[in-house]
């Protein structure tokens, strides 16, 4: 990670120190020894961010294993228990789960925060990939989570997201034998509860780790910045520490005013009603929906007619990021510079966010009441077609043709134009 | 080792080629076998396996009538048809199916079709007596089966599986 120039000064810390430097690792990488660019506003917040919230999660998820147990008898009932009768179970189990959703939304954000300063261009790229797979794994983690509370919605939720894997059927019988294999039955039920409860607790570990190599990534090239150019003399960085400390420290006491007002406050919003109601296969409910930050992607999956189609359209809208650092060939990285592309990135966001509102309706249900009625399918096809086009059509096309506005020699220069000005 | 490469050059496969190939070879066999188990122990175990069949009692069951019984996990469906019902299934043979499929072939006696109640798109549950065909409507995506269970309109790909099963008696079929 960062390389340090740390100097101990206390004898037994340098003895230590020289056997095993880790101290000046994270001076290096968290402390005073790493420069960052000047100009940082807020949106760089957003991962320490979801770095505090992955420890929230492992924290309060280590503490409900304490009284959980992973059994389809049993598991309902423990959920219940730590509500009603654990000291603070209330507490840590409604932290977990709202924090599940903070979690997605800071992270969401800090993915959008890449996008639009252009911080997955060259040569950030596999720093990118890696956030994506830590967002991948993330998906994988919530979607096992929101089934071992064994409520309703997490029966058929979980129903519906392995049903998915049965699409690939390329031979008679194919299908089938992956969902044999996912469920370890015929249907979803204890041998999948079991083996989801073992995932979960592993797969944050493993972002634990992604993390750590997404922070090494980071540290090579250093941070990208508002202004998308590279921070090139002394005059143009500050230390991490105490600048971007304190910052931070601002921000996170910020957020969680916000995550607090959830979980007092509000903290059965994000969930669904159903889930309070035992997990019965003989009974669907009527309205499937998965968690929040699944459903532009589940509208997606509805909009395509074929099964297979479907579910490949879904998957290709997220493993489409993997490929943004080449579908977009502007030499700038900030959409500061960029109108054209800020315009279209609104005009994405606006796009994805109207997607996840229709997942949480019914494909024939009348959205818009004019020319006989259209329906959530015939918008959402709209939807998916527009969310494709940004990453097939726009982007390569706006990022290679569009006038682009001046960009300022240096981080320094810009500053004190800045300064002038105000 | 510059005869060896020498010897590499001319194209001539050495001892030492051999050695690394088989041994590379047996290493990769023996991984893999190592790894079967961890895998396998993820389908379903002898006791999930072993509760195969059920043994339903029809005579209960009123014309008109679905219900539901449990089997393998999974809701299993049995309706008593009418004589209306199987006439109406007898003729859309003829319809535009997506999955075409006779309903003579569904149901070994007309007046009972038994079916796994499972949607073959995404593994909801279909309602029954309800859709575009009054046959089984899923809330999930909206596929809509007909009193056949064929599927006729929605995003499901295949009709409502019917799984092997016996009549034992006039008044008891074992499923499964």
């Amino acid at each position: 990670m960062g390389s340090s120039n740390y100097e101990p000064t206390n004898k037994a810390v340098k003895w230590f120190e020289d056997r095993l430097p880790i101290l000046g690792l994270i001076h290096g990488t968290l402390g005073a020894g790493y420069k960052a660019p000047r100009n940082l506003n807020y949106w760089w917040n957003f991962g320490s961010l979801a770095g505090f919230m992955l420890v929230v999660q492992i924290l309060t998820g280590i503490i409900l294993v304490m009284h959980y147990t992973p059994h389809v008898d049993l598991a309902f009932r423990a959920v219940e228990h730590i509500m009603r009768d654990v000291n603070y179970g209330w507490l840590v189990r409604y932290t977990h789960a709202n924090g599940a959703s903070m979690f997605f939304v800071i992270v969401y954000i800090h993915i959008l925060r890449g996008m639009y300063f252009g911080s997955y261009k060259s040569p950030r790229e596999v720093l990118w990939f890696l956030g994506l797979v830590i967002y991948l794994l993330m998906m994988a983690t919530g979607f096992m989570g929101y089934v071992l509370p064994w409520g309703q919605m997490s029966f058929w939720g979980a129903t519906v997201i392995t049903n998915l894997f049965g699409a690939f059927d390329f031979y008679e019988g194919m299908g089938e034998s992956i969902l044999h294999l996912l469920w370890g039955g015929f249907s979803v039920d204890n041998p999948t509860l079991q083996r989801f409860f073992s995932l979960h607790y592993l797969l944050p570990f493993v972002i634990v780790g992604v993390v750590i190599l997404h922070i090494w990534a980071l540290h090579l090239p250093g941070s990208n910045n508002p202004l998308g150019i590279d921070a090139k003399g002394p005059g143009d960085k500050i230390p991490f520490h105490p600048y971007y400390t304190a910052k931070d420290a601002f921000g996170l006491s910020f957020f969680i005013l916000i995550f607090a007002v959830f979980i007092f406050y509000l903290p059965n919003i994000m969930g669904h009603p159903d889930n309070y109601i035992e997990a019965n296969p003989m009974v669907t409910p009527s309205h499937i929906v998965p968690e929040w930050y699944y459903l532009p992607f589940y509208t997606i999956l509805k909009a395509v007619p074929d099964k297979l189609l479907g579910v490949i359209a879904m998957f290709a809208s997220i493993l489409i990021f993997f490929v943004l650092p080449w579908l977009d060939g502007s030499k700038i990285r900030s959409a500061k510079f960029r109108p054209t592309t800020a315009f279209f990135f609104w005009l994405f966001l606006a796009n994805t966010i109207y997607l996840g509102y229709l997942g949480t309706k019914l494909p024939d249900e009348i959205m818009i009441d004019m020319a006989g009625g259209i329906d959530a399918l015939t918008l959402g096809r709209i939807g998916t077609a527009l969310y494709f086009a940004y990453f097939f059509l726009i982007v390569p096309w706006v990022s290679r043709r569009e006038t682009t506005k001046p960009v300022p020699t240096s981080i320094a220069q810009s500053v004190l134009d800045a300064r002038k000005e105000g | 080792m510059t005869t060896n490469d020498q010897v590499e050059q001319d194209g001539e496969v050495t001892r030492r080629n051999f050695l690394y190939v088989a041994s590379g070879v047996v290493g990769t066999v023996g991984m893999t076998a190592a790894a079967w188990p961890l895998v396998d122990q993820m389908n379903p175990s002898a006791d999930v396996l072993a509760l195969a069949s059920v043994e339903v009692d029809l005579s209960s069951i009123s014309e008109g009538q679905t219900v539901k019984i449990l089997w393998r996990g999974k809701p299993v469906f049995i309706r008593h048809r009418t004589a209306d019902e199987i006439a109406k299934a007898v003729a859309d043979n003829t319809s535009d199916l997506k999955d075409p499929q006779d309903d003579e072939l569904r149901a070994e006696r007309p007046e009972w079709l038994i079916m796994v109640g499972v949607c073959t798109h995404l593994g909801c549950v279909p309602l029954d007596q309800r859709g575009d065909f009054n046959g089984w409507f899923c809330p999930c995506h909206g596929s809509h089966y007909d009193i056949s269970g064929r599927i006729r309109k929605g995003p499901a790909p295949r009709n409502l599986e019917v799984p092997k099963y016996t009549f034992l008696n006039d008044t008891t079929v074992s499923i499964g």
